[in-house]
């Protein structure tokens, strides 16, 4: 059981025009087992508060913690998937999935075992001596996820993994993400800009809002967890619950948005 | 030309290449068979081939055409080894460190734009007409070029493919080496490959200076005496030379950093 925290935490960028504050006073703490989303339009933060947790950046004032340590800048206990995959395209898919395991001096053949298994977990088995560039988009997000895995994080931090994929794909890597949850019991981070898909894919949605970015609103979610029940997607997306919450967070996002620029004026 | 793909001379154009070196060489026949051009202002194509066997197997001023190539090729092998050796540590420094750049980079691009047939002279009276004037010639005409193309291609490294490679677990030098280096490799060959052709040309034009041996050597003893046909032949072996250098840089561009430029 382990606990990212991110406690009261601001950050300001030095800007052109003077100091621009990217988060206000956020607070968010992903557990193991639980799946956070962060939902928001753009420029409202989110990228910064992943950031946080990875160890990218430092919070100008506030404190980001793991089970009470602060850390310390990147790590394998937190690994990253990102939306433009970051791939290493000279690799294979194996190599890439190999790659964290690489660099803390694993053999070839544990690493090789190893990338085969994540590669086989994330629904890609048969594709391990693929060149990146042989792949479509959300074969390499399954290579990105599957690279994440292999290093035994205690959580993901995803930062709009799916944003670049087609309807379709994107559901199935919904529900391999899910799939992925509840067999591994991590916690995981992350980034949408996708109503439906926060609402979907959440156990805890926070509602960003931009300039300066901050928690607007925070939802219990209980769809992730029908999902991982066994109740059909298309269900759960076409529940009248799931579809009258669809519409308060849109009406909630559209009357921050207006806030903002009554205030602006 | 906007919808058709450029496949190069080897595609579906090879005709329009073998044509075009077709009316060349059909010219050049014509004004020496015909006698409009005498033969020591131009030899025609046949005399020139004659030559050509003839410094395969006796040589000129000498040295046999192979020793000619090979006292070139060898200063050329070996600047671009050292130019390798240090430009490529050098650049990602620069690329990496703006400090570093900023030190080194005005250094760079101060004697950069000079040719190098204008500070041929002080190098030859700082260390003589010696294989060290030359190989140093080559190598400072190769060294700029490469920096600055690994420099550039340093920079232009995608920020995520670092921090991805932080959030699993790499080093400092394991970064540089597993992740930024070869993500500026294409850059890297694309920098040695022009680097490569200005060091030939630079190179040649250093040994009608100052050399005992060498294909610009030959060239220009030829043309003292008047031996038009050593010249042309010399001038052949020359773009041949170049000519493949390219072409194996190229292929090594193919298999080294193929995955650059796709999907």
């Amino acid at each position: 059981m382990a606990r990212l925290s991110v406690e009261n935490v601001s950050v300001t960028y030095g800007g052109k025009r003077g100091p621009v504050k990217a988060l206000a006073d956020v607070s968010v703490e992903v557990a193991s087992g639980e799946i956070v989303v962060a939902l928001g339009a753009s420029g409202c933060g989110k990228s910064t508060l992943l950031g946080l947790m990875a160890g990218f950046l430092k919070p100008t004032a506030g404190a980001v913690q793991v089970d009470g340590v602060p850390i310390a800048g990147p790590g394998t206990d937190r690994a990253v998937v990102f939306q433009d995959d970051a791939l290493m395209p000279w690799l294979s898919a194996e190599d890439n999935v190999a790659f964290g395991l690489q660099m803390r001096g694993f053999k070839q053949a544990e690493r090789r075992a190893a990338a085969r298994e994540m590669l086989a977990q994330v629904g890609l088995e048969g594709f391990a001596g693929h060149a990146i560039h042989e792949m479509s988009g959300g074969m390499r997000q399954r290579v990105g996820l599957a690279r994440a895995l292999a290093v035994k994080p205690d959580f993901l931090l995803m930062d709009e993994p799916l944003g670049a994929l087609d309807e379709l794909t994107r559901e199935r890597m919904q529900m391999l993400i899910l799939n992925l949850w509840q067999r591994s019991g991590k916690g995981i981070f992350l980034i949408t800009h996708s109503i439906e898909e926060a609402l979907f894919m959440a156990s805890e949605l926070v509602l960003l809002s931009p300039r300066p970015g901050r928690i607007v609103q925070r939802y219990q979610t209980g769809f992730a967890r029908r999902f991982i029940a066994g109740e059909p997607v298309r269900a759960i997306k076409a529940d009248p619950q799931f579809v009258a919450m669809r519409e308060e967070l849109a009406n909630a996002i559209l009357a921050s948005e207006e806030n903002e620029v009554t205030h602006v004026g | 030309m906007s919808v058709e793909r450029d496949s190069g001379a080897t595609g579906g154009h090879a005709w329009a290449t073998l044509a075009s070196l077709g009316v060349v060489l059909a010219l050049w026949w014509g004004v020496t068979a015909s006698g409009l051009i005498a033969p020591l202002f131009l030899p025609g194509p046949g005399e020139v081939l004659v030559r050509l066997l003839d410094l395969a197997q006796h040589g000129f001023v000498g040295a046999s055409l192979l020793q000619h190539t090979g006292a070139s090729l060898a200063r050329v092998g070996l600047a671009m080894l050292f130019a390798v050796i240090t430009a490529v540590p050098v650049g990602m420094a620069m690329g990496l460190y703006p400090k570093v750049n900023a030190a080194l980079d005005p250094l760079i691009e101060f004697y950069r734009p000079v040719p190098p047939l204008a500070y041929l002279p002080l190098m030859v009276i700082w260390f003589g007409i010696g294989e060290t004037t030359k190989i140093l010639l080559i190598f400072l005409a190769i060294f700029a070029p490469l920096a600055i193309a690994t420099a550039s291609g340093v920079r232009r490294v995608d920020p995520n493919r670092i921090r991805a490679a932080q959030s699993l677990g790499a080093s400092r030098d394991q970064i540089a080496w597993l992740v930024i280096f070869p993500s500026a490799l294409p850059d890297i060959l694309t920098g040695l490959r022009i680097a490569l052709g200005v060091g030939w040309s630079t190179l040649v034009a250093a040994e009608l200076v100052a050399a005992t041996r060498g294909l610009g050597f030959m060239v220009q003893s030829a043309s003292q005496m008047l031996v038009t046909d050593v010249v042309v032949a010399g001038i052949l072996v020359i773009a041949l030379i170049a000519l493949a250098i390219e072409l194996v840089l190229r292929w090594v561009e193919r298999r080294f950093a193929g995955w650059a430029g796709q999907g």
